[in-house]
């Protein structure tokens, strides 16, 4: 699987296949004196009453990329911020890794909070990521939830 | 020439990941329809998982009419996050 790699001025946008270190992008969102605060978020494997032991994340390298930073930018639109990171696994998980990251810093955390959640509304809704899960009776790609289509309403 | 790509389930049923087909001119539903006629597993991948249609990674709806060199990638609802 390639790794692909968007940085831009403040944001760095990222489609990896291996884990994500949460410190080292904590510190780089952490930087600046003028920002009062950092919010992040890691998304991880969870295994409910499937019996999930992994998931095959498949991705449309180019689009994905293209797709998140349009995310980050439409934020930029919105909130007043400084610093966004947007980082997501593709390939085999297991249970209980991280699949997703995303962190922002911003001068105060109104701004940061409200990101956070804006970018994973639309990253679960317009990133081409589809997720296979396997479990003890077979693998089956992931059913889309109309929750998260729902979820984009309260940003109208 | 445009150079057609498929994802998860419709990739799988399908059993290809790209192909290269001459769809100038025709709407995403018009080539979808065709493609459907391939054979059994290509009219269940794309009947029965309603795809999305991105051209040059742009999601388009399927008025949309094919252009030369256009990459036309057709995928079921996304699940990522």
């Amino acid at each position: 699987m390639k790794i692909d790699q968007i940085t831009e001025k403040n944001s760095v946008i990222k489609v990896i296949n291996h884990p994500f270190d949460v410190n080292q992008l904590t510190e780089w969102l952490a930087n600046s004196p003028k920002d009062g605060a950092v919010v992040t978020f890691i998304g991880k494997v969870r295994s409910l009453e499937n019996e999930t032991i992994s998931l095959f994340l498949e991705h449309y390298a180019g689009m994905t990329e293209k797709a998140l930073t349009n995310i980050a930018k439409q934020a930029r639109n919105r909130w007043q911020l400084n610093r966004i990171a947007i980082i997501h696994r593709v390939g085999d998980l297991n249970t209980n890794e991280q699949i997703v990251f995303v962190g922002v810093s911003s001068a105060h955390r109104q701004d940061a909070f409200a990101t956070t959640e804006f970018i994973m509304d639309r990253l679960k809704n317009d990133a081409p990521i589809w997720k296979k899960e396997r479990t003890t009776r077979g693998e089956e790609w992931i059913a889309a939830k109309k929750s998260d289509i729902n979820a984009l309403k309260k940003w109208l | 020439m445009n150079k057609i790509v498929f994802f998860a389930q419709i990739r799988e049923l399908i059993g290809t990941h790209e192909i290269n087909i001459d769809a100038e001119n025709q709407t995403i539903a018009t080539m979808i329809t065709n493609l459907s006629e391939r054979g059994d597993n290509w009219s269940l991948a794309l009947k029965s998982h309603s795809p999305l249609c991105a051209v040059n990674h742009t999601l388009v709806d399927h008025n949309y009419i094919i252009k030369k060199g256009d990459e036309i990638a057709l995928f079921p609802p996304v699940t990522g996050g």
